[in-house]
């Protein structure tokens, strides 16, 4: 791992303790009472779902509308194995958080085969009616608890379970990006056809996101299980499938943060505003209609708050180099590390600025650049130092 | 045997509403090839001004019936205009997002204007014969419902392909941008398919209330995506396609109801997503859809 | 053997036979012009090639083996790559990311690898984005490897084109118009580029090209096309006399254009 990396990853995980160890104190000190507390478990929550939609929706370019669909799969599995399994509690909420990720991820393979293979928006249409169809099964299915649901599961999911599982999900969907099966979901969103002339294989990575997505959607129904205590079919309706969709665009397709800050403002707002309920759908479907027409690439669009951000935040705010950087999150995901490493050279000051703003957490890979390492030997690739042996063939040796 | 004639009729009358709304589907994507997810809410709107103009204004039901297209018409038009136009250019699934929130955008304004209790349609059917097939009876508007819906789609069918305005359709379909350069006016053929998909949809609402008179907000939602399957499985953007997809779908759902035993009666709506699946895994261009040529 | 076999290789759509009853052969090391008016099937030429539509009848052999009914990435795996008449480039991506998408087949660290952050990610990784700007570089894009695709100056997205069909390391390289939209002193370059690419890379390289100039100078041999047809075949020199060539131009001669 370049040293580069090595600092970059201790900082994001050193911003997440901050951030976890503030917020905890608050909460063992009596700062945040109950009804707070209770909030901040349902942001994490939502936050895992919207990342993991963003994964389907923002980063592969698939329209999912039954994602609350794969979110019951989880919850049912894991409450079902939490009141039957006779384990030690937190034995069971751990194998039925695995479990529940599992079920929500075969689920999404079987959903995934008619529609993945075809060009087109059938994805759309398939989990539009997975989602109708799952509550529909889960209500006349015994074992389910039918119409009345389940009761008395066991309220384990706390403040720290959920934040960890959140940082793991953002470390899961980042870490997937910055690789080369990230980059072929990325292509695949962009031109399916050049993707699939470039050697990739355009279904086999459309399951893969699709799976991922619907398995972190599991998780995060494992955790609402056990954070409600209480599970009904209709909590799981197309309606929440949009609630999460709405957190996608409103956040920025394609930037996680973003989905974060969604999911925090999106989930904040309701409780905010009194009869908001009845308005809510009515303002949400006004706000896709306006985003999608007048930014329809959210609130980050691809764009990230990383490191480098509130470095440059950091810069202005101490006055060191007000004048050099613009708009402030200006940095699209996937340009980020090889765009620095050719016009900054890798800004040498650290300093993670702003990391006091909830949900902001600053992520492991968007920092520093895997071409540094190149950027320190620039010997001239390519033409000369090549001699004759064509530089392409040592990569394989094909023939 | 007359079982199985009366099921037969009851598909066909409800294959009619859903091949009039796949109209609609197909006729909106075969053009701007985008699904309009909010169709099955229009059939609704169409289904809340047909009420009104019945019972508050008094109208009788042919005139409801037209006041209700032209109305429903327009909203189609204006939700293409305000909505969907300004994202003709943009990426797929913005213009997908935008449908979704144009269909949550209808049912939820209904839900707040007229409330989510469900309205009742007057009968008006009641003095209207009934023909007995066997030993049970059918009504004859069953019948008329579907002579009506029949003769529309022989009229949509002659008007597509016997008129100038309606070949520009088929051209715009084809290749908008070569029909632009033919100095189409694609603008106004875009509002006329809304407007006539729309007006279908409801006429294929006053066609649903006479069997099931219920009228609330969701109701759109349930008969929208069974037409969009109806749409696939007949070939999506094909005219002919969707009628066909569309009474097949009615038939095939009527037999699952009559067929399986009640014990599962919650699965028939699961018989027609298996439809879908399956035109999907065996022949995803429909019955009457060529394979699809990329364009590379 | 040949490199590259089509035996007798036709496609119909629907009543129209867009390529009709064609053979040819590539050898390695070899620049095949294939010229024709519009419409005559050259690109429907080059989507059979790579599997993207498959051949009413007829045999596509790569070294030998068919790759008929393969799907459009395993012939890429197999050893073609291709750009496109129209540009397709990954818009909203890096140059940088478009090459390196370029190298998907040749890359194997597994998912596992990629969650956990395993050694063969940094290995691979770092070895790749080398290759990658090494590429770019041949092009003079390695400046712009952080800039994304769509920003980039058109005749430089065409170049980007053939980074990355490169990086998928074939042995035959199918270029659709690359001088398309370019001016002279771009075409020029070009071309040069494309000779340098082709014995630095030892590639053998179909090309579709309206820019006379360039087919003339560049290609060893050319085929013409019309209506799906081969209706000539040779060197340039014999193409240019070619009285059937030169009527499927309309009776424009070559001479003029080049």
């Amino acid at each position: 791992m370049p040293k580069k990396k090595i600092r970059s990853y201790l900082i994001n995980i050193a911003a997440a303790l901050l951030v976890f160890s503030v917020v905890y104190l608050a909460l063992q000190l009596g700062w945040i009472n109950s009804y707070y507390r209770s909030i901040l478990i349902l942001i994490c929550i939502n936050s895992i779902m919207t990342i993991s939609l963003n994964l389907a929706t923002g980063l592969l370019g698939e329209l999912c509308l039954g994602h609350a669909g794969f979110m019951a799969v989880g919850a049912y599995t894991a409450a079902l194995i939490s009141l039957n399994s006779g384990l030690s509690p937190y034995l069971s909420l751990t194998l039925g958080i695995l479990t529940g990720a599992v079920t929500a991820g075969i689920t999404a393979f079987i959903v995934g085969i008619p529609a993945l293979r075809l060009r087109g928006d059938y994805l759309a249409i398939i989990t539009l009616a997975f989602g109708q169809i799952i509550t529909i099964l889960i209500r006349s299915l015994g074992f389910t608890g039918g119409a009345l649901g389940l009761n008395g599961i066991p309220l384990l999911t706390d403040f720290p379970l959920t934040f960890w599982m959140l940082i793991v999900t953002m470390y899961i969907v980042y870490a997937l990006i910055r690789s080369r099966q990230g980059r072929a979901i990325l292509a695949i969103r962009e031109d399916d056809i050049a993707a699939e002339a470039s050697g990739i294989n355009v279904t086999h990575y459309k399951m893969l996101a699709f799976v991922i997505s619907a398995m972190l959607a599991g998780v995060a129904g494992a955790l609402y299980a056990h954070y409600q205590g209480v599970l009904t079919p209709e909590k799981f309706d197309y309606n929440y499938s949009i609630d999460f969709m709405v957190m996608v665009v409103f956040g920025g397709m394609g930037s996680i943060t973003g989905s974060i800050l969604a999911a925090v403002v999106l989930t904040i707002l309701p409780q905010l505003l009194y009869g908001f309920s009845d308005y809510r759908m009515l303002l949400y479907s006004i706000l896709l209609i306006a985003l999608m027409i007048f930014k329809p690439s959210g609130l980050l669009g691809q764009k990230e708050l990383s490191q480098r951000v509130f470095q440059r935040l950091g810069r202005q705010l101490w006055g060191k180099k007000a004048q050099t950087v613009p708009a402030e999150t200006d940095i699209p995901t996937t340009v980020v590390d090889e765009d620095t490493y050719l016009t900054e050279q890798g800004s040498g000051d650290s300093g993670v600025g702003g990391s006091s703003t909830r949900g902001q957490e600053n992520l492991p890979v968007s920092g520093t650049p895997i071409a540094e390492a190149e950027g320190k030997h620039q010997e001239r690739l390519g033409l000369d130092t090549q001699g004759d042996e064509p530089l392409a063939r040592k990569q394989k040796g094909r023939r | 045997m007359t079982y199985f004639i009366t099921q037969f009729i009851n598909g066909l009358q409800i294959g009619a509403i859903y091949a009039l709304i796949a109209l609609g589907y197909t006729m909106v994507y075969g053009i701007i090839k985008l699904i309009n997810f909010a169709h099955g809410d229009l059939m609704m709107v169409g289904a809340y001004i047909a009420f009104f103009a019945l019972s508050n204004w008094g109208l009788p039901i042919y005139l409801a019936a037209a006041v209700s297209m032209v109305g429903t018409a327009i909203l189609g038009v204006v939700i293409d205009r305000i909505a969907y136009k300004p994202l003709r250019d943009a990426s797929r699934l913005s213009a997908l997002i935008t449908a979704i929130a144009v269909s949550l955008l209808l049912q939820n304004a209904c839900m707040l204007l007229f409330s989510s209790s469900p309205r009742r349609f007057p009968t008006v059917t009641a003095n209207l014969p009934t023909i007995s097939i066997g030993n049970s009876t059918v009504n004859v508007i069953v019948f008329i419902s579907i002579a009506l819906a029949i003769a529309l789609m022989i009229i949509l069918n002659l008007f597509v392909n016997k008129t100038r305005i309606g070949k520009a359709m088929l051209a715009v379909s084809e290749d908008m941008r070569a029909a632009q350069l033919m100095g189409i006016n694609v603008d106004f053929i875009v509002s006329l398919t809304f407007a006539i998909g729309s007006a279908l949809a409801a006429f294929a609402a006053v066609l649903y209330l006479f069997s099931y008179p219920q009228i609330e907000p969701y109701m759109g939602a349930m008969p929208g995506i069974k037409a969009f399957i109806a749409a696939v499985l007949g070939g999506i953007g094909i005219i002919p396609g969707a009628m066909v997809g569309g009474f097949l779908l009615g038939i095939i759902e009527s037999m699952a109801k009559a067929y399986i035993p009640s014990a599962f009666s919650q699965v028939t709506d699961a018989v027609v997503f298996l439809v879908l699946i399956l035109v999907l895994l065996i022949k995803p261009s429909g019955l009457m859809g060529k394979p699809e040529k990329v364009k590379v | 053997m040949h490199l590259l076999e089509v035996n007798e290789m036709s496609i119909q759509f629907g009543g129209l036979k867009a390529v009709d009853d064609i053979t040819f052969s590539v050898d390695k090391g070899e620049i095949l012009g294939l010229i024709g008016p519009n419409g005559a099937g050259k690109t429907t030429i080059f989507n059979l090639l790579t599997s993207v539509y498959t051949p009413t009848s007829g045999d596509i052999l790569l070294n030998g083996k068919s790759i008929v009914g393969n799907t459009t990435w395993q012939t890429v795996d197999s050893g073609m790559a291709r750009t496109f008449q129209n540009i397709r480039l990954f818009k909203n991506l890096s140059a940088l990311d478009n090459v390196r998408i370029g190298f998907h087949g040749l890359e194997h660290y597994s998912l596992a690898a990629t969650l956990l952050r395993l050694p063969s990610y940094w290995r691979d990784e770092k070895a790749l984005t080398q290759k990658a700007l090494a590429i770019l570089d041949i092009f003079g894009l390695k400046d712009i490897a952080g800039v994304q695709a769509q920003n980039l100056p058109y005749g430089q997205q065409r170049k980007l084109e053939i980074c990355r069909a490169l990086a998928s390391n074939p042995q035959l390289l199918l270029l659709d118009e690359p001088a398309a939209g370019m001016n002279p002193t771009e075409t020029q370059e070009l071309m040069s580029m494309i000779r340098f690419v082709k014995e630095h890379f030892d590639l053998a390289i179909i090309l579709i090209e309206h820019d006379m100039s360039l087919v003339m100078n560049i290609c060893e041999r050319l085929i013409v096309l019309d209506y799906g047809r081969i209706i000539a075949r040779g060197l340039p020199e014999e193409i240019k006399q070619n009285q059937a060539v030169i009527t499927a131009y309309l009776g424009n001669p070559l001479e003029e254009e080049a």
